[in-house]
């Protein structure tokens, strides 16, 4: 298993200008911001680009005013979503869009992008080589084959491999529901 | 949350596909960008025909200090000026 790293101590790794941290910061949370842009807001790309940095560049300059280093993903997705909704608005000043999400709408996407990181949390701590297949399956929409040549296995073998380790996976999710945590 | 059952964990890593490489890239430069950001303005305060160069184009005058044109440093500069 993977030695996993909290949000807050990353925050905080940040905040003390440790080398590294914010890289680790920004390949955290680059999945989460983009998804909210993307699914939750239907930005078209170079939108969604935009909105992106600017999330990031926030975040770098207003680490030091998050009240609770717990609270960063929400601080985030807060972020991302008023920035988004910004730019809905500035787009609909040029060209009005009656297909911009509601904010029922927003508010269920957020909700499962947050079950999503939490998985995504346990991917991290069963680590690899389970990480990496499932990531090139299910994010990276990569074939069996692919997969077996990148990582010189049998593709015979990796709806098996797929299969052990969401299994993993699954037990990781039970153990943090008991309130276990990460092993 | 309970009930993950493997579809579901799948269905759910589904929804986190990798951001553009470029744009991790670039938002992980931001510590740079933010110290390179940092001189331009010290030498926009104090050199007046600088200033004036950015007034005139941006970029240009950016890229003639020798330091990349970054959104995040444009974006940041344009507003400082507007500012003054």
């Amino acid at each position: 298993m993977a030695v996993e790293q909290t949000d807050a101590q990353l925050v905080s790794r940040c905040r003390a200008g440790d080398p590294g941290a914010w890289n680790e910061f920004v390949e955290r949370f680059s999945r989460y911001v983009y998804a909210i842009c993307s699914r939750g807001f239907r930005l078209a790309q170079h939108d969604a680009e935009d909105v992106f940095q600017e999330v990031f560049a926030r975040a770098y300059e207003r680490l030091s005013e998050l009240r609770s280093d717990d609270a960063v993903r929400p601080w985030l997705a807060q972020l991302t979503r008023r920035l988004c909704i910004d730019r809905l608005r500035l787009n609909a000043r040029d060209t009005p869009s009656e297909t911009d999400p509601d904010e029922g709408e927003v508010d269920d996407v957020l909700a499962t992008l947050d079950e999503a990181m939490s998985v995504r949390a346990a991917l991290d701590s069963v680590g690899d080589p389970c990480r990496d297949i499932l990531d090139r399956f299910f994010c990276q929409d990569e074939s069996y084959r692919t997969i077996g040549e990148s990582l010189e296995i049998p593709s015979g073998t990796i709806a098996s491999r797929i299969s052990r380790c969401l299994e993993k996976v699954r037990v990781e999710l039970d153990g943090r529901e008991q309130g276990s945590g990460p092993s | 949350m309970n009930g993950f059952d493997e579809e579901r964990i799948g269905r759910l890593l589904r929804l986190l596909p990798p951001a553009p490489e470029g744009w991790v890239r670039a938002a992980q430069e931001l510590p740079a960008a933010r110290a390179a950001l940092d001189e331009l303005v010290t030498r926009a305060e104090q050199d007046a025909a600088f200033r004036l160069q950015l007034q005139a184009d941006l970029e240009r005058a950016v890229a003639a200090a020798g330091y990349e044109p970054s959104p995040f440093i444009v974006s940041r500069l344009r507003q400082l000026l507007e500012a003054v």
